[in-house]
Formats: structure tokens, C-alpha cells, sequence
């Protein structure tokens, strides 16, 4: 039986680990490499690195950084912000990444998703999303709007019917992030992640609000996300990843426990 | 050496440094006097089956694979080889493979049950057999998988460990003699898969 995935996502920022903090900015917490090597010897089971300032200072993601990872990380992450197009894919999956994530980008270039999927497979293209939770309209049906610029500018776009078109130009995967839910540790936002998974037959990994680990379970079955996502629950000590999956495993969803 | 075949078929990346973090030398080739050789073979890929095979044979590496495999060498398939090395898939339309085991590839089919497909993460291998490449790999530990088809090996003898996905289970490593091969990534599997690869590059070829 496949089991439910743990992903420890980490924001990176000139080659720091690095956590945003409100109304302080954001702290560093760690040497990549050597955070990703800890993760991946405490029993997640993927992991995503997002390079926060690449996008905005118009530069590729960090590849000397991608290529350390993969020397000595043995399970599958994905690398996310700074990708510009199908040549920064290519050189960050040579560099070592199983998958690359683009968010704003396709939501401004959908064919960007076709275009990597067509080079590199579908597996390899991850679409990030970022959900906000509006009055349904005729534009927005399921009463969840694509937002992107960290919930700045709203698109007009529909979440649901984003995650199917997504699908259908060849994602292999959607991470789903609550901009209402993420940063506030009260839980995922069950609603917009159950209704994005069970709207695409690819797998979806819910993002934003984990505080405990009742909420990976909560969203795991109510939500029927197929991998949960955590960052802060784990990078302050909190929990561990191993303690996570140990409470997963006790409400009765399915996690690997051996590593 | 061990050749790792690159026949542009995916990102042969963590691959090598996985040969390479185990203190072995890999090389990435397109070189079919590289593969003829080499001491061992891994015939790794992903993405689709009918532009696998094409390439493959368009870059003339299927006749040193099946030069290796005709030696008693070593070969080691994973993930989309694992399927190419049956006789027939049903992806893309349908396309001949290497016949190198008999047997078809198919897609996932839940009969009209909404599944997620491809199968992407962590599954149990569950060992049917003993095999020197088993050593130290404790069935029931989990793999990394991503794919949508798999293969359906004509002879049962031919499948050395199971996997249950939804309710359906599939053969998740095959082999016969010098030839083994994996439908997850053991280069992505954490210890599990960095094991069943250790014992691989030490293996002799022979199955007991």
C-alpha cells in the first residue's frame, strides 16, 4: 500500500535556510545541505527547496547548491523559485532535482507546465499553487481564487479548475498552499485541498497552517491529500519527522516507518 | 566499471552520484564499446516507453545491453527499463520492447475506481525469493516509485519481489540469471535502495 508522504519544505536564501518570521523578516536556521542530510536521515520522505529571492532578484535558482544536495540526499526533492523557462528546468534537474516547481510563472505562461512535461516527463513538473478563499462567483465557482506575489495580486482564476488544466497540460504533481491557512499553525485548509484532489487524478501535496500533527492527519484523509507538507513544525524542534509519522501511524494513516 | 546507459531516456544525475557515494566508478555512456566493456551494466530511464525504445535503438544500445546480458554480466534495470525489458507495453499506442523476459507491460486499471495515477512514493517490496542482491534488505521496506504501467512477467519464477498498489499487486522486481531490475529507484530510496545497489555493484552475476 503507498504510503502517505511526509515533505519538509525549506526556503532558502543566499545558500541559509531561512524562515520568515512576522513582523521581524527572516531568520536563518542552517546550512541547507546539511539540514536536507538530517531530514533525509530522520525519515522524510521528500523534499522541496524554494530559493525565496531568485525570482525577485531575476537570477537561476542556486545550482551549486541543488548539485551538494544530490551528492549526498538519496530520496526525491524538487527545487522551486528562479525558474525562468524549459533551459532552467534542464539545468537544475542535471544539477540533481527530481522535480522542478513552478508557481506565478505558469500561472502567467501555462505552457511553460506543457513545455517541461514534453522535455523532462510529467513526473518532473511539480505546479505550485497558491489558494485564497473568496465569495464563489461565476469566475470563481468553487469559491477558491489563484492568487500569486505571496497573496498580493489575485488572478481571476479558478483554484479547481487551474489544478485540471494543470493536469491536462501535463503536471505530474499540484502543491496546494493555502494563503489563508499558511503561516498561522492552525491547521490545513481541509476544504480547498480536498476539493483540488479530488477534482485531478494526479497526486496533490497540501501546503500552509500544519502546527501539530493532527493537522497532517486531518488533511491526509478529510482532505484526501496524498503528501503534507510541513517546514516550521520541524525546523524549531517541535516535532521531529520521526515523531510525526509515529502520531500519523497511530491515527491510522498509512506512513513509511522504516529508514 | 559499471556503464550506466544513457540513451535519453531521463535524468541519469542521481544515478551516478548514487554509484559514486557508494565508492564506485559509474560512467554515464552513449558508448556502445563502453557498454561492450564494461564489467556491470545499469540500464536506468524515465518517461515514456515509445520514445525510450526508439532512442535506444537509434543510438545502437540495445545490441551491447543484450551483449551483456548474453555474457553473464551484470545488468541492472530500473524503473522505465524495468517495463523495456518485457516483450510488449501497452504505452504509447503500443510498442515493442527487448523481449529480454517474456511477458506485457499495462497501465494501472482500477475499472472506472478513481485511483491516482501514476503511483508516486513510498511502497513496501515485498521479497518473493531469496537473491544475492537481497542482502541486508529486509522485505517490506519501501521504495520510491513513479509510474503508471507495469509488467506482467509470463513466468512467476521471473518475479522476485511484489508491491500492492490500491489493491492491485505487480511485480516490482524482476529477474532471471545475470539480470535484475526494479520498477522503483533504488538511487532514490534512501538506505533500502542504496542497499539492493551496493550489493548489485559487488554482485557476481549469478542468482544464488
Amino acid at each position: 500500500m503507498l504510503s502517505k508522504r511526509l515533505i519538509v519544505c525549506l526556503d532558502v536564501r543566499d545558500r541559509k535556510v531561512t524562515k520568515g518570521v512576522k513582523f521581524v523578516g527572516n531568520v536563518d536556521i542552517g546550512d541547507p545541505v546539511t539540514m536536507a542530510k538530517e531530514y533525509s536521515d530522520g525519515g522524510v520522505d521528500e523534499l522541496v527547496f524554494y530559493d525565496i529571492t531568485a525570482s525577485a532578484e531575476g537570477r537561476p535558482i542556486d545550482l551549486q547548491m541543488v548539485e551538494q544536495v544530490a551528492e549526498q540526499v538519496f530520496i526525491p526533492f524538487s527545487v522551486g523559485g528562479g525558474i525562468r523557462n524549459v533551459d532552467d528546468m534542464r539545468r537544475a534537474l542535471l544539477a540533481g532535482a527530481d522535480k522542478v516547481s513552478v508557481n506565478s510563472l505558469a500561472v502567467q505562461h501555462p505552457e511553460i507546465i506543457r513545455d517541461g512535461a514534453v522535455a523532462f516527463g510529467n513526473q518532473c513538473i511539480v505546479l505550485g499553487m497558491d489558494a485564497l478563499k473568496v465569495e464563489p462567483s461565476a469566475a470563481i465557482p468553487s469559491g477558491y481564487e489563484v492568487v500569486i506575489r505571496g497573496g498580493r495580486t489575485r488572478m481571476g482564476l479558478d483554484a479547481v479548475q487551474w489544478a485540471q488544466r494543470a493536469q491536462e497540460l501535463g503536471a505530474g504533481e499540484i502543491c496546494l498552499n493555502s494563503i489563508d491557512a499558511d503561516g498561522t499553525r492552525d491547521g490545513y485548509e481541509l476544504t480547498v485541498t480536498r476539493l483540488v484532489s479530488e477534482a485531478v487524478d494526479i497526486p496533490v501535496i497540501a501546503s500552509g497552517g500544519a502546527g501539530v500533527p493532527q493537522h497532517l492527519a486531518a488533511v491526509l484523509t478529510v482532505g484526501r491529500a496524498d503528501a503534507a507538507l510541513v517546514a516550521s513544525m520541524v525546523h524549531y524542534g517541535d516535532y521531529t519527522c520521526q515523531s510525526i509519522k509515529q502520531d500519523l501511524h497511530a491515527a491510522g494513516v498509512k506512513v513509511r516507518l522504516s529508514w | 566499471m559499471v556503464a550506466i546507459i544513457d540513451y535519453e531516456a531521463g535524468n541519469l544525475t542521481s544515478v551516478a552520484l548514487a554509484v559514486r557515494h557508494l565508492g564506485f566508478v559509474g560512467e554515464v555512456t552513449q558508448d556502445p564499446a563502453v557498454i561492450a566493456s564494461a564489467e556491470r551494466v545499469i540500464f536506468p530511464g524515465q518517461g515514456a516507453a515509445g520514445s525510450a525504445m526508439a532512442n535506444l535503438r537509434r543510438l545502437g544500445l540495445d545490441q551491447p545491453l543484450r551483449a551483456a546480458i548474453a555474457d553473464g554480466r551484470p545488468v541492472l534495470g530500473i524503473c522505465i527499463a524495468h517495463q523495456l525489458i518485457f516483450d510488449h507495453t501497452a504505452e504509447d499506442g503500443g510498442v515493442a520492447c527487448l523481449g529480454l523476459l517474456p511477458g506485457p507491460v499495462i497501465r494501472f486499471d482500477f475499472a472506472g475506481r478513481r485511483v491516482k495515477i501514476p503511483q508516486m512514493g513510498w511502497n513496501a517490496v515485498e521479497l518473493q525469493t531469496a537473491h544475492p542482491v537481497f542482502e541486508g534488505f529486509e522485505s517490506g521496506w519501501e521504495c520510491y516509485f513513479v509510474h503508471s504501467y507495469y509488467p506482467v512477467p509470463a513466468d512467476p519464477a521471473l518475479t522476485l519481489a511484489s508491491t500492492e498498489y490500491e489493491g492491485l499487486s505487480f511485480a516490482s522486481i524482476v529477474g532471471r540469471d545475470n539480470l535484475i531490475s526494479t520498477q522503483f529507484h533504488p538511487e532514490k530510496s534512501g538506505r533500502a535502495g542504496l542497499t539492493l545497489l551496493r550489493n548489485f555493484l559487488t554482485w557476481d552475476g549469478r542468482p544464488c
